[in-house]
């Protein structure tokens, strides 16, 4: 009987079905990928059970470090054409008598959380150096003689009415801190608060209900 | 790594056949990089979206004179005193100055055996109808839709006249993650109705000599 020559196999795998998938994926991340936004500070939040997601939208975020700082953060809307941060800007310089260019105020457009005397705005916006710029972010001043977090609050409640109020803290940030910042938002009107957590689940189940 | 397609000679050794261009192309290279670009994405992509606690505060109203506050009944009254290092105090009824004696403070703590036992037990009435509620949409006995279910919920807690109205008091050396934690344990513990107060100057004192 002739021997059964097995027939000599290619060592090249066909890798169409992989590329269709990886390219599949590919397409899949980029559309649905945004970005995380550059913060200011390294925020650690504390952890609680709620499930409810932060809105995407007319959001307007006070972050609190752990040293205290504050930052502040406001999106530009859903329409893109609101431009809120650019108002927000421009009503600002305003108010403290500072006018900035079309393109300062198209630079602050893009950019996300901030946090410096309103006098380092624009040098924050014009320096090239990101080592710069990250010295620059002080917090924003909240001193009685001269609160600058609370014209930020205001002027952005007036520029977006329907932003809601997410205050990110540290952990371990004192509750002072918090407290001035949750007093200072009630004068301004804001009542409801979306303090941000992470989540961490905790239940407690009937039976563990005591006696 | 052009692909090499061995051709099978004529057996009869005839013409010289010209030879094919093999119509494969490597893709180990596209492959490489899509898959770096994927795992690019992958990682940068926010998947998870921030979670938030919402906290509604009650309105400041600088005309609202002593008079015109809610009364709460005080045997209903709750009061949970945070200061910082993880120790919580609580007492009932209403600290007076003018009506001795003053209610002792009751050291507790975060734990499961802590604050959380304290306020299910004064809360075990709507606590358990709450969860009961729930189970029964787990276990789909009861078939509704999320937002009735919140509803229904929210109505049990309006209902509710027996389960502790807390006063959440806190001093300058509370960190903000136990604001949040006993927050969070009102919502564990379906509490009804809950406030972040500020600490009376009785209160104050009454901290200082709290147990250690």
């Amino acid at each position: 009987m002739p021997k059964i020559k097995a027939p000599a196999r290619s060592p090249h795998i066909d890798m169409t079905p992989m590329v269709d998938l990886f390219s599949l994926l590919l397409t899949f991340f980029m559309l649905t990928a945004t970005f995380r936004p550059q913060e200011a500070a390294p925020i650690t939040t504390p952890s609680s059970v709620s499930e409810k997601q932060a809105p995407d939208n007319d959001l307007m975020t006070i972050f609190i470090s752990k040293d205290g700082k504050v930052f502040f953060n406001i999106d530009n809307g859903k329409d893109t054409s609101t431009h809120f941060r650019m108002k927000l800007l421009e009503k600002i310089g305003e108010q403290y008598k500072i006018t900035f260019t079309p393109k300062e105020l198209e630079k602050f457009g893009t950019m996300s959380s901030f946090g410096m005397p309103i006098k380092d705005i624009k040098s924050w916006l014009n320096e090239g150096d990101a080592k710069i710029r990250e010295k620059l972010q002080v917090g924003i001043p909240m001193d009685s003689t001269d609160n600058q977090l609370a014209w930020w609050v205001r002027l952005a409640r007036l520029t977006n009415v329907s932003a809601e109020v997410a205050l990110k803290g540290d952990a371990e940030t004192n509750y002072t801190v918090v407290k001035k910042v949750m007093d200072l938002l009630q004068d301004n009107k804001v009542n409801k608060f979306n303090l941000v957590t992470n989540l961490s689940k905790d239940e407690v189940l009937l039976k563990d209900v005591p006696k | 790594m052009g692909e090499i397609i061995q051709e099978e000679k004529g057996k009869k050794g005839g013409k010289r056949k010209v030879k094919k261009q093999s119509t494969r192309i490597d893709m180990t290279p596209m492959v490489d990089l899509m898959c770096l670009l994927i795992t690019f994405f992958m990682l940068t992509t926010a998947f998870s979206k921030a979670k938030v606690m919402v906290i509604t505060m009650p309105e400041k109203d600088v005309k609202d004179e002593p008079k015109n506050k809610p009364q709460i009944a005080a045997n209903r009254t709750l009061n949970i005193l945070l200061t910082g290092g993880d120790k919580v105090y609580f007492y009932q009824g209403l600290a007076d100055p003018k009506k001795p004696p003053l209610p002792e403070l009751i050291k507790s703590d975060f734990s499961k055996d802590g604050i959380r036992k304290v306020l299910l037990l004064r809360n075990k009435e709507l606590f358990t109808k709450i969860a009961e509620y729930r189970e029964k949409r787990l276990t789909g006995k009861m078939v509704v839709a999320d937002t009735t279910a919140d509803n229904a919920i929210k109505n049990f807690k309006k209902e509710d006249r027996k389960g502790p109205i807390v006063l959440i008091k806190a001093d300058d050396k509370t960190k903000y993650k136990d604001i949040v934690n006993i927050i969070d344990e009102m919502a564990i513990c379906n509490i009804a109705s809950y406030a972040v107060v500020d600490l009376s100057p009785v209160e104050i004192e009454m901290l200082k000599n709290a147990p250690k």
